[in-house]
């Protein structure tokens, strides 16, 4: 087991290093800030000396260099914007876009597996066909749109709810959070059920899936032989079954859950890193562009393996290569 | 094991759309709306982008009302004094175009790099593969918003953005396929015929992959037309000159809190119709040509 999350962790560092290149390549590959830093009015020797102090006079392969030197002691450079550490940036807005994609997360679980188990259960009822039409809808509608639809439904026409912004937080930890006051949960409240509707189709699916799948198992058939009740079979035998794949999707999903935080966070106009990249990407301030990529594609790979972990964990079916090399 | 499916007759296929109730509906309500999109300039009231047949003082009419010169706009108009429902034709037309051109280009190279890798096998198959895997780690939205970021704006740049973001299903999808097909004895028949690598791959292995493909393909269509939405919708996407949905939706955004709701609502209702038909449609496909995928 140690000997393969090693492994994992080697492969994890190898993409982690792949990806950084790229994306310093890419990013590096285009435009020039110093236009957008500096006056139009400018001469040459202050466009050249800010370049320089910049660091963006040398070649190419040398900055990657220095990038990756800086990058593994923490600084990813200082926003061109703000004159601010990058990574600074970056984990001041992080908890708000976590705490989004978390309270997401959790509202697709407590609704959607019941939903699904139901649509599973009982594939023929009229309340079941109701619940898949709903999983259609719920994977054609374009997120971005379902938010304007629910500031304008709950915002400008029932003006229940505060259209943007994180609300009253309180600090725990030096970290802001806004699930912890009435005020934070309504501002929260909108995009977090924005975010969740693609999940809580992906979920319903996957758990009538599993669920019908189940049902006609051995297992099922001899634990009714046994006289155990349809209620037990349901929540001890057929549930732990089908809780090992949506386990893994789920922890897959997590990460694109932050991906997409980027859109309802624009909306809503979320304080999350989602919104800073947007921004950043449309004053093409380099260093933080560069710096949430690298901070997302650590918590992809992070996630990536700590799902594969939990996986082989989870179900004692799974062997591990190499793990009794 | 055989696991790809015996290509239905295509009277079955028809037939199996007359059955289903549904799935008829989604496919005449698609068929309209691609004919909708197509008839754009004949249809409409107005070519929503020609200024001269614009009136600045019909700017912002709510859904129903009438212009001076006895002219019904039916969804409104927005805040250049254009029939709401003219340019939703017209953005259909383009985002249904962008969403076909790059799904068709993205299973063009999906598919030749997926049978590449199959046939071949050995490291070029494992690299490429491994490729695909890297690339499907992260979400699709999140590799066109930094591929946007770099190349800038314009038609070209989204279609190359679907493309990358897509090539990587049809690569596996038909990767899967051509290893399952390569074994099998036509194939083998094909070799002791002295067949060409390139026909044996193209006329032979192919068509029998095409089947999971098109199902793939079809849920693909809305997807990159989901994604063009959203990315022009945050403004990374199509340049104003190509009004697309999701741009218009983007330009009713910021009536939406004055209460003009039908300037981002029928766009949206528009562009949910489209994704909502094909998905129909493909969710059918795939139960009649596919069952296991």
């Amino acid at each position: 087991m140690i000997f393969y999350i090693l492994r994992r962790l080697g492969q994890s560092v190898l993409v982690l290093l792949v990806m950084s290149a790229l994306v310093f390549a890419g990013v590096y590959a285009i435009g020039n800030p110093v236009d957008i830093l500096i006056n139009p009015q400018a001469d040459q020797a202050e466009i050249a000396r800010t370049t320089a102090a910049l660091g963006l006079d040398k070649p190419l392969p040398l900055q990657y260099w220095t990038f990756l030197h800086k990058a593994l002691t923490g600084e990813l450079g200082r926003s061109f914007a703000s004159n601010v550490p990058a990574i600074d940036l970056i984990l001041q807005r992080m908890p708000a876009t976590v705490e989004l994609a978390l309270t997401a997360m959790v509202m697709a679980i407590v609704l959607g597996i019941p939903l699904g188990l139901w649509a599973g259960l009982r594939p023929e009822s009229v309340s079941a066909k109701a619940i898949m039409a709903g999983s259609i809808l719920g994977f054609s509608l374009p997120t971005f749109w379902v938010g304007l639809m629910l500031i304008m439904v709950f915002s400008v026409w029932l003006g229940w709810l505060p259209p943007t912004g994180r609300g009253h937080t309180v600090n725990v930890l030096g970290i802001e959070f806004s699930f912890l006051t009435l005020d934070g949960l309504r501002h929260l409240f909108m995009p977090a059920l924005n975010l969740a509707l693609f999940k809580l189709a992906l979920l319903i699916r996957l758990t009538r899936a599993g669920t019908r799948e189940a049902m006609v198992q051995d297992y099922v058939r001899f634990a009714r032989a046994k006289g155990v009740s349809e209620r037990r079979i349901v929540r001890i035998h057929v549930l732990k079954n089908i809780l090992i794949p949506i386990v893994t999707v789920l922890g897959l999903e997590f990460g694109s859950l932050i991906a997409f935080a980027v859109v309802t966070e624009t909306i809503f106009a979320w304080p999350g890193m989602g919104k800073l990249l947007i921004d950043s990407i449309n004053v093409l301030d380099r260093p933080v562009i560069v710096a949430y990529l690298l901070v997302i594609v650590a918590m992809f790979v992070l996630i990536n393996l700590i799902v594969d972990v939990l996986y082989t964990a989870l179900d004692p079916r799974v062997r591990i290569h190499g793990a009794r090399a | 094991m055989n696991t790809a499916a015996i290509p239905a007759p295509r009277h079955a296929l028809i037939a199996s759309f007359a059955r289903n109730r549904l799935a008829f509906f989604a496919l005449v309500l698609l068929a309209s709306i691609v004919v909708a999109a197509v008839c754009a300039p004949v249809i409409s009231l107005q070519n929503p982008y020609d200024l001269a047949q614009l009136d600045i003082l019909d700017a912002k009419l709510p859904p129903g009302s009438h212009s001076a010169d006895g002219k019904t706009y039916l969804l409104g108009t927005d805040e250049q004094g254009r029939d709401m429902l003219s340019a939703i034709l017209y953005g259909l037309r383009i985002s249904l175009g962008v969403g076909l051109v790059s799904t068709v280009l993205a299973l063009a190279l999906g598919m030749s790099i997926g049978l590449a890798a199959g046939y071949t096998g050995g490291w070029v198959d494992a690299l490429l593969m491994r490729i695909v895997d890297l690339q499907l780690s992260f979400p699709a939205i999140l590799i066109a918003l930094v591929l946007l970021a770099l190349l800038g704006q314009g038609v070209d740049k989204i279609v190359i953005a679907l493309i990358t973001v897509q090539w990587a299903y049809y690569a596996r999808t038909v990767r899967g396929n051509a290893l399952v097909e390569k074994r099998k004895e036509y194939v083998d028949a094909a070799v002791c015929l002295a067949y060409s690598r390139w026909r044996i791959v193209y006329r032979h292995i192919l068509p029998n992959c095409l089947p999971p493909l098109i199902v793939v393909a079809t849920v693909q269509v809305a997807h990159a037309i989901a994604l063009e939405a959203t990315l022009s919708f945050l403004g990374l996407g199509m340049p104003i000159t190509s009004p697309s949905l999701g741009l218009l939706i983007s330009n009713g955004y910021t009536h939406l809190l004055s209460g003009r709701y039908w300037m981002s609502s029928f766009p949206g209702l528009a562009l949910l119709l489209t994704i909502m038909a094909i998905n129909l449609v493909g969710d059918h496909l795939r139960d009649v040509l596919n069952p296991r995928l």
